[in-house]
């Protein structure tokens, strides 16, 4: 058991941090936010020429192999500038992808910057059960062909191709695929998402089921913990900042014990979120079996989606009116926060299946 | 980073395990399962067999008894004794006079008093709190006067724990009482518990058990050599060993036990969404802060300092979780119910509000991370 960070990790949360504090301070990423598309492609190669659409992937496809715990800074840096691009789902596909006979035609051109990725797993009404699952894939004339709508497909508008469970006669399983229609618009937090139809669309097998699927997003959760521990990072820092400098009755507002408590328990929540993100990152990376791995995550994400609602809530109320604005990061933060706590599972679902393990 | 035991540390954790298995007298583990009262006895008899292994002071440097472990077997360690069951080690020799003799004290206290602490030999007590000066400590009032070779002792200390076991006290007193700042007046003494002038009153408290006193020093006279570090440099000291103090009030290891054993009291209440939510709520926390905990440990390993000011948040969240197990303990047994061990989890819980409150209230703790940490 160790904290370490290796050398490696370090090399790329730094060049990481430097690309995000030259491109994208809080008013180029407003720009960006106000844009008819809602991200950057410019952005988008930068990240490629760091690195970082291939850090997550095989070495064989031109990646450096990262697991969740190489990939913790890059979360965090991304959680603390609020980046709007949908790297986690190019990230996620991408991974069951790479377990895939497609992982040659497709991840080069993803590490590449070329090609990005959306995981299309949920459904109406599914509530974040993985099983619930009624597209339906089968062959036809010697190709798979898929049926069915998704819902809330992070980056699906910008995604080439999906990765799509659905029902076939050997129980659920994995298919690549681009959808024949898309709803494009923006979740609370500003970020692109899309509904996504297949209208039996051409599919390609990727291999790997539902056990799968729930690995990827438990590593998908653990990473959403990083990426939260990055926000709320932000939000506390912008918040003890705001107590420092603003003046209520002649003294800052910082001097008054009432908010003092209460920006220690923020403090305090970042650090447990920090350390549970820790232990999600390296359970999903330890392949000790389903079972540790999938405890450690929900209590994370029980534990996170517990200190975003706190962080976000109470930043907003120390600031005051103008914790309410768009003007301040810490509104962004806010909503940021607020999708952060219930993707992949809420606290509820999280507790459910924290208790059935 | 991996948050993962190696096969090393999990062969040490065995070995730990096996061997606590084997030396734990049966009826201490009965008394602590049972919420039972600890007597000096039982308390001395479990610390002396940990001597005798070896085991009982493993920060220490190695010349003075130390294992040489990491932080990582330290953590390994307390956590197994913790989740045997074991009686607790009372912690004012080992872990609080020790470090302080160990950092400030002269190579004779050191040889005098350590010795002794490690093998059970002399039971310590620590007198800080007084009757004005609880979370204001440092408007402490007990005065030390120099005649000669001696200091004269006058005043009072309360809640001070076990000091009806206690053969010492480690105190606070006020050597200058005309210093500019009241934090520059103050010296670390250690006193002979058996020094003519001294007197013990219980404080029972609400369970009806009796761990705190007041204790009187009536011209107690106490030889200069007992003065630790330089005369008015006692806030330093207490300053020094407060760190150290909330490093040990997360108490991983007992609630990762109560935890486990409410479980399984509470068995057939687990189907109750309402309390099983609850109880999923506390182990998650728990889980947090056990994490949080071997951060601490790491970079106290990493930069060889002792633990900042935010270590004040182990003891907030220790003592926030170990209420709520307790809490939830009395739920699921029925505070109302005639069995024995209803009867005791309930003065368990009357105890247990004292967590909250001792060793800097939580309140204060917060105005020390405030202060010291975000630099409110």
């Amino acid at each position: 058991m160790n904290f370490d960070t290796s050398e490696e990790q370090q090399l790329f949360s730094d060049s990481v941090r430097r690309t995000l504090a030259r491109d994208y301070d809080f008013e180029a990423r407003k720009r960006t936010l106000a844009s008819e598309a809602g991200w950057s492609e410019q952005v988008w190669e930068r990240f490629a020429e760091i690195g970082l659409t291939g850090l997550p992937f095989p070495a064989e496809h031109g990646g450096f192999g990262g697991g969740a715990v190489d990939l913790m800074g890059v979360m965090e840096a991304f959680g603390e500038a609020l980046v709007l691009e949908p790297y986690l789902a190019t990230v996620l596909a991408g991974r069951l992808v790479a377990q895939s006979p497609q992982a040659r035609a497709i991840l080069p051109a993803v590490v590449e910057g070329r090609l990005r990725l959306a995981l299309a797993h949920g459904e109406i009404g599914a509530r974040h059960r993985v099983d619930h699952v009624t597209a339906s894939a089968w062959m036809e004339g010697g190709h798979w062909r898929l049926e069915g709508e998704k819902a809330a497909v992070s980056g699906a508008p910008m995604a080439g191709r999906s990765v799509v469970p659905a029902q076939t006669s050997q129980g659920i399983e994995l298919f690549l695929a681009t959808p024949d229609a898309v709803r494009a618009y923006r979740a609370l937090d500003g970020t692109v998402c899309g509904d996504v139809v297949f209208r039996k669309a051409k599919a390609d097998r990727l291999g790997g089921g539902l056990a799968a699927l729930e690995e990827a997003l438990d590593f998908g959760t653990a990473l959403v913990c990083a990426e939260a521990v990055g926000v709320m990072k932000s939000a506390c820092e912008a918040t003890l900042e705001y107590l420092k400098t603003r003046k209520q009755f002649g003294v800052p507002i910082g001097s008054f014990q009432a908010l003092q408590h209460r920006m220690v328990d923020m403090f305090i929540a970042q650090e447990q979120a920090r350390s549970m993100a820790c232990l999600a990152c390296s359970k999903v990376d330890a392949n000790d079996g389903p079972r540790d791995r999938q405890r450690a995550v929900s209590a994370a994400k029980i534990r996170i989606a517990d200190a975003a609602r706190l962080i976000s809530q109470e930043a907003v109320q120390l600031h005051g009116g103008m914790g309410m604005t768009e003007e301040l990061k810490v509104s962004h933060s806010f909503r940021r926060l607020t999708v952060l706590a219930v993707q992949f599972g809420d606290a509820d679902h999280h507790l459910a299946r924290f208790a059935s393990l | 980073m991996d948050l993962n035991y190696s096969p090393d540390e999990l062969a040490f954790r065995d070995e730990v395990r096996a061997w606590l298995q084997a030396h734990l007298p049966e009826d201490l583990k009965e008394k602590v399962a049972t919420y039972a009262h600890l007597s000096r006895d039982d308390l001395l008899r479990w610390h002396k067999i940990l001597a005798g292994k070896g085991w009982v002071a493993p920060a220490w440097p190695q010349e003075w008894g130390g294992t040489g472990w990491n932080v990582v077997q330290r953590y390994l360690f307390e956590e197994e004794l913790g989740f045997a069951g074991s009686p607790p080690l009372v912690p004012f020799g080992l872990a609080m006079c020790a470090p302080v003799l160990l950092r400030f004290g002269t190579e004779a206290q050191k040889r005098r008093f350590l010795p002794r602490i490690y093998h059970g030999e002399d039971f310590w007590c620590q007198g800080y709190s007084e009757p004005g000066a609880g979370s204001d400590l440092a408007a402490l009032k007990t005065k030390a006067v120099r005649r000669g070779e001696h200091y004269v002792v006058n005043g009072q200390k309360i809640w001070t724990t076990l000091a009806h076991y206690a053969d010492w006290i480690f105190c606070l007193v006020r050597t200058d009482a005309g210093a500019a700042r009241r934090q520059e007046g103050i010296s670390f003494l250690l006193m002979d518990m058996k020094t003519p002038g001294i007197t013990v009153r219980p404080l029972y408290l609400m369970d009806g058990g009796h761990e705190v006193n007041e204790v009187f020093f009536d011209d107690v006279s106490v030889p200069v050599e007992n003065l630790v570090h330089e005369e008015g440099k006692g806030w330093t000291v207490a300053k020094y060993l407060l760190g150290y103090e909330r490093m040990n009030t997360g108490r991983i290891g007992e609630s990762k036990r109560q935890l486990a054993r409410l479980k399984e009291i509470a068995r057939s209440r687990l189907d109750d969404v309402r309390f099983r939510d609850r109880l999923s709520r506390v182990e998650v926390e728990l889980m947090a802060l056990e994490i949080t905990n071997l951060r601490f440990l790491d970079r106290m390993r990493r930069t060889g300092q002792p633990p900042g000011a935010d270590v004040s948040m182990l003891k907030i969240k220790g003592t926030e979780i170990q209420q709520a197990l307790t809490e939830l303990l009395v739920q699921a047994l029925d505070p109302l119910a005639s069995d024995a061990l209803a009867a005791a989890a309930g003065r368990r819980y009357l105890s247990m509000r004292k967590t909250t409150i001792y060793a800097g209230s939580n309140e204060i703790q917060r105005n020390i991370i405030a202060k010291a940490t975000l630099g409110l």
